[in-house]
């Protein structure tokens, strides 16, 4: 039993990040689920609606130390008292050997070597599964017709989402397409606020307005459905970071369908030309709904796509590669050398959308065959087992509190109300005096808030 | 066009004069000749003074002065930095700029025609004006996409559409259109310090035509209200509801008609979106006869949502006759001199109309 208490004791100071633990481990023989996680997953209260300010410091200043590869926070002096159980039963820290990344217009490329200390590990883990599963319960949710209309589940291609993140800061920003899901997580908006918004609930980040598709957040520009047409806002959001002198950069996400838009073609031809902090990033899932690359692309090699740009080819199912070629590429764009095309070799189970079955242009076998031996999950669950890095029991207390989360999230979301219809006109315009709205009829006359 | 060059030269050589007579007795009043094109330069070069997050870029705005030289004079003085030509890719420029203006910057983004700009309209409409919307408040953009709007002259058809009754269309979009150079300035300096996407539509035959500005105009601080219409003319006997080059149009048909015994309230538009619906309807309970008048073409267009407006409104029991649309001619834009300028209003047809629906 003392056993067990030390196992969920040491879990619970690597997931909260705490120094200190309390000291009679019996009291947490009744625990059922960590204390609210203080990361990247923290819940956004939305109450600022403002236009966009010059370049704000980062709002979430607690989760910017957790993010950065930090040495075992126990290290730094002044930690306190920890448990009786020290933790040399674990591994603090390994080295891996991380795949080369195939380079374009590059003398050299990311380390071939990835850190990761017990806490990123289990950290990175918590981040994935709660993404993994949060797409699961879309699923359910959307096959019980509680969820309408598009939804693109990611499952799959955690590790991109969880390595990017890794590699930037929050005060970075991020902009992808409609597989948008895992990237509102990772850049801060909680479980609940996400399940609500697919929904359709007043609580949804959104309030119910936008969507699977259209979920923002701070130095997040969305969820877009216009393929590519996030792309060129990419670039713009790097010009202002470059133009406001702020050393941020703007990693510009899209898909191997996207990677042949012309507008991704304008963007690179001006993000190269003024030398914008853009990262280009190509998630090449192998299928663009349903053509394969090979039937839509004259080249397929994504990261050379960029002509005169340097691109690095990524696998995208490891989180520590993915991590270690965006640290190489925020360097490269901060560094002044201008943008930089990248290509994360990935996969997702589900189709295209809800709409998919995902399996008339693919064989239940390849998919099958991914999810056996490239699951990204699963991959770094086993290094850090095989390196004692952690417990089987302390990924399953992991599974628990995450199936809880995602558990109560749901409850939330198929309960909060949705939205009055008050609110119907109300957001046209920003930092506006109220308007009036032409309703289906002309004595409708409704009323608009900004 | 020349005439109506001419009729404003005419009324400007007369309001100097007749401040000069009056110059006896107090210092005359600071009247200004401006050319439009100079009060969008003063304007833009203002905003860009007042907030460094105002930037502009389009093609040849910086280094060749513009290719109207609207934007003459503005790179020498603020810069590669602020002034930024573009290669000619519209879709990735317009995008850019919608970006920048998600991450904190104030841009303009000129389109060299407006035809131009259909190549960005995703841009303009997805990413632009339905995000504040979609966002539930969260993200604003605040742009403007500035340009060229309607027909030139000798340019054909791919070069002369009217885009007013496609943007002003969208929700989400303010849809701005001057016809004066007080207008430009006053508008654009609006639409600058606005919060949202505003498609702010010129005209290239406007460009360098002169009238006065006031001297309240000649503040650094003088805006003029997005959607709010002007009364240029005060009339009895009919509505003359029009924007931008037409206006002028309107005004020297008026001329002509008040010579007949018709007077003609003329009203300047300003702003196709939000239509200041309230100025017309003030204004038809007065006359009891509306005549719009655009450029664009007639189906779907900015003459058709007034008179659908007005019918919906307590305006409609005081026509005496329906409302008549004066448009552009439901073709695309000739070449030909003679094709050309039959293919757009003339003082004429307005005459006509007004007559029509008057019934003398």
């Amino acid at each position: 039993m003392k056993n067990m208490l030390t196992i969920i004791s040491n879990a619970l100071c690597r997931i909260t990040g705490r120094n200190v633990l309390l000291i009679d481990l019996s009291e947490y023989v009744n625990v059922t689920s960590p204390p609210a996680v203080p990361a990247l997953a923290q819940t956004q209260a939305q109450t600022q609606r403002q236009p966009p300010k010059p370049p704000p410091v980062s709002t979430r200043a607690p989760a910017a130390q957790l993010v950065s590869a930090q040495a075992d926070q126990l290290d730094t002096p002044g930690t306190r008292a920890v448990v009786s159980r020290s933790f040399a039963d674990f591994t603090s820290q390994a080295t891996f050997d991380i795949k080369k990344c195939d380079v374009h217009r590059l003398e050299e490329g990311p380390p071939l070597k990835a850190e990761l200390t017990r806490e990123q590990g289990l950290r990175y883990y918590r981040i994935m599964q709660t993404v993994r599963r949060m797409e699961l319960k879309a699923d359910q949710l959307y096959k019980q017709k509680i969820i309408r209309g598009f939804c693109h589940l990611y499952d799959g291609q955690e590790a991109c989402a969880v390595g990017i993140e890794a590699a930037i800061n929050p005060s970075d920003h991020l902009i992808t397409a409609y597989r948008a899901h895992g990237y509102t997580y990772t850049r801060g908006i909680a479980v609940k606020e996400i399940l609500a918004e697919l929904t359709g609930r007043r609580g949804g980040v959104a309030k119910g307005k936008g969507g699977s598709m259209h979920m923002y957040a701070p130095h997040f520009y969305g969820g877009n459905g216009i393929v590519g047409a996030q792309v060129p806002l990419g670039a713009g959001i790097a010009l202002a970071c470059q133009y406001q002198g702020n050393n941020q950069v703007c990693v510009a996400l899209y898909g191997d369908g996207a990677a042949n838009q012309g507008q991704l073609f304008e963007s690179f031809n001006m993000a190269a030309l003024w030398k914008l902090p853009c990262i280009f990033t190509c998630e090449n899932n192998q299928y663009g709904m349903g053509t394969s690359v090979e039937r839509a692309s004259a080249s397929t090699d994504y990261y050379k796509r960029g002509d005169f740009i340097p691109g690095i080819r990524v696998d995208g199912m490891d989180v520590l590669c993915v991590r270690e070629a965006f640290k190489f590429a925020a360097e490269h764009c901060r560094s002044g050398k201008g943008p930089i095309v990248m290509e994360l070799k990935t996969y997702r189970y589900h189709g295209h959308s809800m709409s998919d079955p995902g399996v008339s242009y693919r064989t239940r076998e390849e998919i099958q065959e991914v999810r056996s031996k490239s699951d990204p999950i699963t991959m770094l669950k086993e290094r850090m087992l095989s390196n004692n890095m952690a417990s089987v029991e302390e990924f399953k207390e992991i599974d628990i509190a995450i199936r809880k989360e995602v558990e109560e999230a749901a409850q939330y979301a198929t309960s909060d109300p949705e939205p009055p219809l008050e609110e119907l006109c109300n957001h046209i315009f920003s930092n506006d005096s109220p308007l009036e709205v032409r309703g289906t009829n002309p004595w409708a006359r409704l009323k608009s808030v900004s | 066009m020349a005439a109506s060059v001419r009729c404003f030269l005419r009324s400007g050589k007369n309001a100097v004069s007749a401040l000069g007579r009056r110059g006896f007795h107090k210092s005359a009043p600071a009247a200004v000749q401006m050319m439009v094109r100079d009060a969008l330069n003063q304007a833009m070069d203002e905003e860009l003074e007042r907030d460094e997050r105002v930037f502009l870029l389009g093609e040849e705005v910086a280094q060749y002065d513009g290719a109207y030289k609207v934007s003459r004079g503005l790179w020498k003085k603020y810069g590669d930095k602020r002034i930024i030509d573009t290669p000619i890719t519209e879709m990735g420029f317009a995008g850019i700029a919608v970006g920048a203006a998600m991450a904190g910057l104030r841009p303009i983004c000129e389109f060299m025609t407006f035809n131009f700009s259909m190549q960005a309209i995703d841009q303009i409409i997805n990413s632009a004006a339905k995000t504040y919307y979609m966002s539930a408040g969260f993200q604003a953009v605040p742009i403007v996409f500035r340009g060229p709007n309607g027909a030139s002259a000798g340019v054909a058809a791919q070069h002369s559409q009217c885009f007013a009754a496609w943007y002003a269309h969208c929700p989400g979009l303010k849809v701005v259109s001057p016809w004066n150079a007080e207008d430009a300035k006053g508008l654009l300096k609006s639409a600058i310090r606005d919060d949202n996407p505003v498609v702010f539509l010129e005209n290239e035959l406007m460009y360098g035509v002169p009238f006065e500005m006031s001297e309240e105009s000649q503040s650094k601080d003088f805006t003029i209200p997005i959607g709010k219409a002007k009364v240029e003319r005060q009339g009895t006997h009919v509505s003359l509801v029009s924007h931008s080059r037409y206006v002028s149009h309107c005004l020297d048909a008026a001329v002509v008609l008040a010579k007949e015994g018709i007077e003609c309230e003329v009203i300047n538009l300003r702003t196709i979106r939000p239509l200041d619906v309230e100025c017309i309807e003030t204004s038809v309970m007065k006359t009891n006869h509306l005549v719009t008048v655009e450029g664009g073409w007639p189906q779907f267009g900015v003459g058709a949502e007034i008179c659908a407006r007005i019918m919906e409104g307590p305006a409609f029991n005081y026509l005496d006759a329906p409302a008549t649309r004066v448009t552009g001619v439901d073709i695309p834009m000739p070449y030909a001199k003679i094709l050309e300028d039959n293919s757009l209003p003339q003082i004429k047809d307005i005459i006509f109309s007004v007559k029509k629906t008057l019934n003398v």
